[in-house]
């Protein structure tokens, strides 16, 4: 974040009249802006080093510390929370630079790195915290690291994955000419990177940043209170505090946790994603100017400041000092532009090589899973797994009865849509499991049955995708085609058929694709749900993995995730990669 | 001074090929030797196609050829060089950097200190009339102005040999006239460090106006068809008789070629194979019609008729070639003349026009008739679009026979011969 900041300190100085004029009047005089710009800045890094000392004390000193139901500790619960996913939000920045270049620039890391990519886009996160838990507690024994770690890397795998195949895409997609003007003007390959790779990259990289994020609070909360057979922690944070409120049954807790918590995505969004949407605008490569340019209240504060840009300055300068450097030596040579005829014999190898590791991992798995799996099992994971297809199949299209038409509704009135755009967006990042426990509340207090009152929690934080996606494809639609409709009196079914739903539709498929994806990941924690003593079970695959993770059953978590993972890769195969591709084709606007 | 240099650049015996879907090589360029020497503009016109752009990558060293040599001073190069500087057609402009910073990034290469590149690039941002425009970005500038960036960045590393890849051809007419006056004053009073340019161009008058010598590329492989000195003194007059001369004698060298093509096509296999420009139903209508009617009365130059419509050849020659083969007119000589059956289809209603068009079709169009026939033989009276482009492709490259697909099409649905369903993708005999 700093490293944005600092930018922003170089690049904003010349860029209005307004500004000039300020930096005239107001030379040597501190402003208000100064003053509020400091005290976010140094509370941000005092908050940091307040979290960071927490997390690295050793865990005889963190355990004890109970998770208190008192809302004055939630405060430092959700820095602690938020912490985690600033922590995983640099990881993934940093496994999206590496992972994606290496894929963009070698044909044959390619041909394994991006269908590997594919593959961990669907499988389940929450499914394997229990494997990833043993496995840093084990790194880090005796202290608190390995389950903050084990935290820290679920939030990594559930934003990283988009991020990188958005970075690959804009590396494969760097417009003909700039290339060609970049290897004209003999840039080396780290140049190149900085001042024509990674810049193009930034509004896709920003924009999948913030769906990740969104999804990263879900599995934040998620991961901080688990226990997987004889391992159980707690990281102080919202989510245990969430989890011990369900234990003592105080619904109190809850509401205040939902509080904190909307408090604290509020700000995330004001403080971080704002300005960095605003901030990267002008990334846009596009040629035309914007109809409407994005703002932000902290990012225009930041760039106001006076104390900002004598800060900035400097910084930005020694990053632009930087990017200027050659660094030949760590030099690869830009892939040409025309594929070259294939490299038979070395490809011979390389697939050999791949082959081998596959069969390999096969092996191992067999070997790992055949002596306590049966066909009973897997005729049972494949029973559950037909239940939450069905739940996931039906509650989409109950969210697409329900949110098309309103979202429709939202976005033909731009008054309302700008209203409701940020609450849709709010709602898809807010952990929908703080709120799993009104909804048992509900369930038990009108004691209707689980297997059916359940499902709607899995939808419950991604539908809002839909609605969201939904209002802004009507608000994009053309109006000469709305005035078009509307001359030749086209109106109720016909006008939905013939003038609104495609044009929104391939907004309306994005959408659904999340909300899909979501819904299965959801499934896990929301087919189970716990109230104090009581236990709600609704069945089906997540419930299962959710069962096993708690007996610590590996083999089975394996094969529940497994099969999990084999229908969604269908599902994107069979349902939504057509439906996309239908949609590019057949219903373009332009 | 007057040491023995070796010419900026030389080609020797450049050829370029791709590779096809299939795998074989596809000739794009063959046997090209050029030699530009100090203080020469070289023009290279072709129409699209031609390879001109992909022979100016070689030259910049941003392509290697397939075989053949490139030279710069007598160094044999194969990567972009020193003293070498490019001007894209789309300007080419990093849209996050200011102007001032997409000229400094020209500079990257060499490696200098913050604040000689400063200076550099200001004095680049001087020379070319952009004094005040440092801050802005290049999304707040209009063509003209974005382009003078493209120049100012190629300027600013001293290049000896300047590259331009169509540098005008984006850009309206008024704007493309000023900036080439300001790039041929700087080049006439030496105020531009470049000693030679390379201009890629499809604009026959634009290489007239700046070069003294042009290479005129035909296609399919492209080739030098004619090198065409130009001595006449700067700065140079459209209207001067001289002027049109030279004009005139690149559209007869243009057409001339293109007439061999279509002819030597039409021997090949019945004529099916034959490539069928880019030629849409009302453009073809509209050429008649203009040709029909007063100044021309049925026959015109291809440069006068270029000028008065503001086409480029790539606009004109193709919907000329496109009458030629539908045999409404002749093209000879860099000339167009209506035939007698163009005059009647100028002189009728649309109804006797489709059945004119339909006529004219089937006879002189030997790939109408083919699908015509097949669509008649199979019982289904339908055919997918694939069989026949396996046929073509046999022949003619991915894009020609994309492009000979597409024109069939857009003439059988004028003339109502058959009718084409692109969401299947099948023909379908009309009725």
């Amino acid at each position: 974040m700093l490293l944005i900041y600092a930018q922003i300190g170089l690049a904003d100085v010349k860029q209005t009249a307004e500004l000039y004029r300020y930096s005239v009047f107001a030379k040597r005089m501190l402003s208000w802006r100064d003053f509020v710009a400091a005290l976010v800045v140094f509370a941000l890094l005092v908050l940091l080093g307040l979290g960071l000392r927490q997390m690295m004390a050793p865990v005889a000193a963190a355990m004890p510390q109970e998770i208190s139901l008192s809302p004055i500790a939630l405060p430092n619960y959700v820095l602690r929370t938020t912490l985690r996913m600033f922590i995983a939000l640099a990881a993934s920045l940093l496994f999206t630079f590496t992972y994606a270049t290496l894929a963009a620039k070698s044909r044959r890391a390619e041909m394994v790195l991006i269908p590997l990519l594919d593959i961990l886009q669907s499988v389940p996160v929450l499914g394997y915290l229990s494997f990833t838990v043993v496995f840093f507690v084990s790194l880090f024994p005796g202290s608190v690291l390995g389950p903050e770690f084990a935290a820290i890397f679920a939030i990594f795998t559930s934003q990283a994955w988009n991020m990188a195949f958005s970075f690959y895409q804009s590396l494969r997609t760097v417009p003909l000419d700039i290339d060609e003007a970049s290897r004209a003007f003999r840039f080396s390959a780290w140049q190149r990177f900085w001042r024509l790779e990674v810049p193009f990259s930034v509004p896709g990289l920003i924009w999948n940043m913030m769906m990740s994020m969104s999804g990263g609070w879900f599995f934040v909360v998620a991961s901080e209170a688990i226990s997987v057979g004889d391992i159980s922690y707690t990281l102080p944070g919202v989510g245990s505090y969430v989890a011990k409120a369900i234990e003592a049954r105080n619904l109190h807790a809850v509401f205040y946790a939902i509080l904190a918590m909307s408090v604290a995505i509020v700000l995330y969004d004001q403080l971080l994603f704002r300005p960095l949407v605003a901030w990267g605008d002008k990334f846009r490569s596009e040629q035309t100017a914007a109809q409407i340019v994005p703002k932000s209240l902290v990012l225009d504060l930041f760039r106001r400041a006076a104390f900002m840009r004598y800060l900035g300055t400097p910084i930005g300068s020694g990053l632009d000092f930087l990017a200027r450097q050659r660094f030949t030596p760590f030099a690869w040579a830009p892939r040409p532009s025309h594929p070259l005829l294939p490299r038979r014999a070395g490809d011979i190898v390389w697939f050999a090589c791949i082959a081998a590791s596959t069969i390999y991992v096969v092996l191992l798995l067999v070997h790992f899973m055949a002596p306590t799996l049966t066909w009973h099992d897997v005729q049972i994971v494949a029973g559950n797994g037909s239940l939450t297809l069905l739940r996931v199949v039906v509650l989409i299209i109950l969210a697409t009865l329900i949110w098309v038409p309103i979202g429709v509704q939202v976005g033909l009135r731009p008054k309302l849509a700008e209203k409701v755009q940020p609450l849709a967006q709010f709602l898809a990042a807010f952990p929908a499991n703080l709120l799993f426990p009104v909804a048992v509340v509900l369930i038990i207090h009108f004691a209707v049955s689980p297997v059916i009152w359940l499902s709607p929690l899995m939808i419950m934080g991604t539908q809002w995708y839909i609605l969201f996606n939904v209002i802004a494809g009507t608000t994009a639609y053309p109006s000469d085609f709305k005035e078009a409709a509307a001359t030749f009196r086209i109106h109720g079914w016909r006008w939905w058929r013939d003038v609104m739903l495609p044009g929104i539709f391939p907004y309306y498929v994005t959408g659904a694709i999340t909300a899909a994806g979501g819904a299965w990941n959801a499934s896990i924690v929301s087919e189970v749900v716990n109230w104090g003593d009581t236990k709600l079970d609704g069945g089906g695959l997540g419930a299962y993995i959710a069962h096993m993770t708690v007996a610590g059953d590996y083999p089975r978590i394996a094969l529940g995730i497994a099969i999990m993972s084999a229908m969604v890769v269908t599902m994107n195969r069979l349902i939504w990669r057509p439906l996309y591709a239908y949609a590019e084709r057949r219903m373009r606007l332009d | 001074m007057s040491q023995a240099q070796n010419p900026v650049l030389t080609l020797i015996e450049v050829c370029k090929a791709f590779p096809k879907p299939s795998g074989e090589p596809l000739a794009v360029l063959a046997d090209i030797n050029v030699t530009l020497k100090d203080g020469e503009i070289l023009g290279l016109l072709g129409r699209s196609g031609s390879g001109k752009s992909t022979l100016l990558r070689i030259a910049a060293g941003l392509m290697p050829p397939s075989s053949g040599k490139v030279l710069y001073r007598g160094e044999s190069i194969d990567a972009p060089h020193e003293g070498i500087a490019v001007v894209f057609q789309t300007f080419a402009l990093f849209p996050w950097l200011t102007v001032l910073e997409n000229v400094e990034a020209g500079l990257d290469a060499l490696g200098l200190g913050r604040s000689e590149a400063r200076s550099r690039a200001q004095a680049a941002i001087d020379l070319i009339g952009l004094d005040g425009f440092q801050d802005a970005y290049p999304r707040e500038l209009s063509g003209g102005m974005r382009q003078r960036v493209g120049f100012a960045r190629a300027f600013v590393i001293n290049p000896l040999l300047l590259l331009m890849d169509e540098p005008f051809s984006a850009l309206d007419v008024l704007t493309a006239e000023t900036l080439r006056t300001d790039l041929l004053d700087l080049w006439t009073s030496q105020q531009m460090p470049a000693k030679a340019i390379l201009i890629v161009t499809h604009n026959i008058e634009e290489a007239v106006l700046m070069c003294n010598r042009i290479l005129v590329l035909s296609s399919n492989p492209g080739r030098i068809a004619a090198e065409i000195p130009v001595t006449l003194p700067q700065p140079r007059d459209r209207l001067d008789s001289n002027f049109r001369a030279i004009v005139d004698e690149i559209y007869a060298t243009l057409t001339e070629r293109s007439v061999d093509v279509l002819r030597t096509h039409k021997d090949v296999h019945g004529g099916i194979v034959q490539p069928l420009p880019r030629a849409a139903v009302n453009r073809l209508i509209g050429l008649i019609e203009t040709l029909s009617n007063p100044p021309y009365e049925g026959s015109a130059s291809l440069a006068n008729l270029a000028r008065a419509l503001s086409f480029q050849v790539d606009d004109l020659l193709p919907l000329a070639e496109a009458l030629h083969i539908l045999e409404f007119a002749e093209l000879n000589e860099g000339a167009l003349k209506l035939t007698a059956a163009g005059h009647v289809f100028a002189g009728s209603a649309t109804l006797e026009r489709k059945l004119l068009f339909n006529e004219h079709l089937l006879r002189f169009v030997p790939l109408a008739a083919h699908i015509r026939r097949v669509l008649k033989v199979r019982e289904s009276h339908r055919a997918p679009r694939q069989r026949f482009e396996i046929e073509l492709e046999d022949h003619l490259t991915r894009a020609d026979s994309e492009q000979t697909l597409g024109t069939i099409i857009g003439w059988a649905r004028y003339a109502e011969l058959f009718s084409y369903d692109a969401r299947r993708r099948t023909f379908a005999a009309e009725g």
